[in-house]
């Protein structure tokens, strides 16, 4: 049971992961009457807890990286505070995303258990925090004008178009559901992977071991999100900000999942690895800050209107000021825990 | 499979509904030949298959516009294409009005303006076939619709000019009284009407192919 409770912080994060982040793989699906938000629900869950407990390990490995929290309740709080980081930065109406209020807090928790900070992992994931919605930005892009130039050879009938772009817009979201859960469980309940005391479990004869078990509670709190809450934010995002019919989502889908597959995918790693090439390190992304770099993809292949160059601005001073905000929160937090209520957080 | 099959029928019945406009007018231009040439009982028989032909148009209208909405297909462009498949149906009932106007008040038609009017009746038909080869385009080729309707633009004027100078001859014959004037004036007018019709069908597929291009 208290166990339970010191997971909770990180459960929280899950719901809010699936409540919000949903909405980019199935928003204009469902905004648009495409795809029915319970079948959305269904595959985005059960791809997203695949994803999450068969390619989880790489991000969280990273994270690890750069700070291998002690405590169970170290890690409740670094998992509470990032996600009160995420809470409080989305009422202000800040640009937000959960992989960097995490990474904050793991850098709080460094700097109050008075580890050095490991600078060139921090390096590597804001180098691929920036790096990411570019590389986007160019898959959508491409994506974009390969499709645009088959329409002018293939004539697809308006009403076939449909049905296409019906079953695409399910399988591409199933691909983005299993990337976004490989990418991002490490957020949800990567910081907790030193401390359970989870033993291996075997069913029907695959063994899952402590952290895959982790993944999978993760990946139900996620799911749990998208079922509660995610049908508001899709509804929001397919009519608001970013309005975009069924044909240019299905490319910003794809786009997003290719990026936040190649960095997440250790199959992927080890075959660079193993042709001589330089590796993709595997790193926790913002899925939202991914989607708008493929948004703008799509715009410059347009021509480069209607692009906001403000949105830019606002992304890039997200990369700062989240981790900070987390960081501050997290220190401060720790520092209740430890002396209020006299628990061991490292 | 089954979003395929229903497709496929949705199809059909679309291509259905374009020949039945394109049909039409190919009737209604018959009917006018065989109104000017005095050829009642097969001028009767015109008139009773553009009804059927309207009729059909008609049903086959309200089938696409129920499995749009009760199977939730093409949801972005279904306002659209209900549109579209209204003012298109707009064509063929003026296409039936005057045919059927003929029928009932007969107008007496002099030898001298048969040319004219067969002229007029040519460029209508003309700008309803570019029109549904338009619309054909919208959804197969969109690319590939203003080469069409920029011809039902072309035929219409064409028919606007073969109207006016049908209708100044009626007024600056000698032979006709006031009454015959104004009742000739007014069929120059109701043929003229329908390629008004395909034009605005045509005015339509410009904004929705801006809208379908991605």
């Amino acid at each position: 049971m208290l166990l339970l409770l010191y997971l909770s912080g990180g459960l929280f994060l899950g719901w809010s992961l699936g409540a919000n982040d949903a909405s980019n793989i199935f928003g204009t699906a469902v905004s648009t009457r495409m795809v029915k938000f319970r079948t959305a629900a269904i595959i985005a869950s059960l791809f997203l807890i695949l994803g999450a407990v068969i390619s989880g390990a790489g991000t969280s490995q990273t994270l690890g990286e750069l700070g291998s929290i002690t405590m169970i309740a170290g890690a409740f709080m670094v998992a509470l505070s990032a996600a009160f980081t995420v809470l409080w930065m989305t009422r202000l109406g800040l640009p937000v995303s959960t992989s960097q209020a995490i990474v904050g807090s793991i850098i709080g928790w460094n700097l109050f258990a008075g580890n050095s900070i490991d600078f060139y992992a921090l390096s590597r994931i804001v180098s691929t925090w920036i790096i990411s919605p570019i590389l986007a930005a160019v898959f959508a892009w491409l994506i974009y004008l390969i499709v645009t130039k088959l329409f002018l050879v293939v004539r697809i009938h308006l009403f076939r178009l449909d049905s296409y772009t019906r079953i695409s817009l399910i399988a591409v979201g199933a691909f983005g559901a299993y990337s976004l859960g490989a990418n991002n469980i490490a957020n949800v309940v990567g910081v907790f992977i030193p401390v359970v005391p989870f033993t291996d479990i075997e069913f029907a004869g695959i063994t899952f071991n402590s952290a895959q078990q982790l993944f999978l509670l993760g990946g139900i709190a996620i799911a749990v999100g998208i079922f509660t809450y995610s049908k508001r934010v899709m509804l929001t995002v397919g009519k608001g900000l970013v309005k975009l019919n069924p044909q240019t989502a299905l490319i910003v889908v794809l786009s997003q999942a290719l990026v936040l597959f190649l960095f997440s995918s250790r199959g992927l790693e080890s075959w660079l690895a193993a042709q001589g090439l330089p590796t993709i390190p595997l790193v926790p992304l913002s899925s939202s800050q991914v989607v708008i770099g493929a948004v703008i993809g799509i715009g410059l292949a347009h021509g480069g209107k209607g692009i906001q160059y403000r949105i830019l601005a606002r992304i890039a001073s997200g990369w700062v000021s989240t981790p900070v905000i987390a960081a501050i929160i997290t220190f401060f937090a720790l520092f209740v825990l430890q002396n209020v209520f006299n628990l061991k957080v490292y | 499979m089954q979003l395929f099959k229903k497709t496929k029928k949705l199809e059909l019945k679309m291509d259905e509904f374009l020949d039945t406009v394109s049909e039409a007018g190919i009737i209604f231009q018959e009917g006018i030949k065989h109104y000017l040439n005095n050829k009642t009982d097969r001028f009767e028989n015109q008139i009773k298959k553009i009804r059927q032909f309207e009729n059909r148009a008609d049903n086959l209208r309200h089938a696409i516009e129920q499995q749009l909405y009760t199977e939730t297909l093409i949801p972005e462009s279904r306002g659209d294409v209900l549109a579209l498949l209204e003012t298109t149906d707009n064509v063929i009932n003026q296409a039936k009005e005057t045919l059927l106007e003929f029928s009932v008040e007969k107008p007496q038609v002099p030898q001298i303006f048969h040319e004219e009017v067969l002229h007029l009746t040519d460029h209508v038909v003309h700008a309803v076939d570019e029109m549904t080869k338009a619309i054909r385009a919208f959804f197969k080729d969109p690319k590939a619709v203003r080469n069409y309707t920029h011809k039902v633009y072309h035929y219409e004027s064409e028919a606007d000019r073969a109207s006016e100078h049908l209708k100044r001859a009626i007024f600056s014959s000698e032979k006709l009284t006031l009454a015959e004037k104004i009742h000739l004036r007014y069929f120059a007018l109701h043929i003229d009407t329908i390629a008004d019709r395909a034009e605005d069908v045509a005015d339509r597929l410009g904004i929705y192919t801006i809208k379908r291009s991605i």
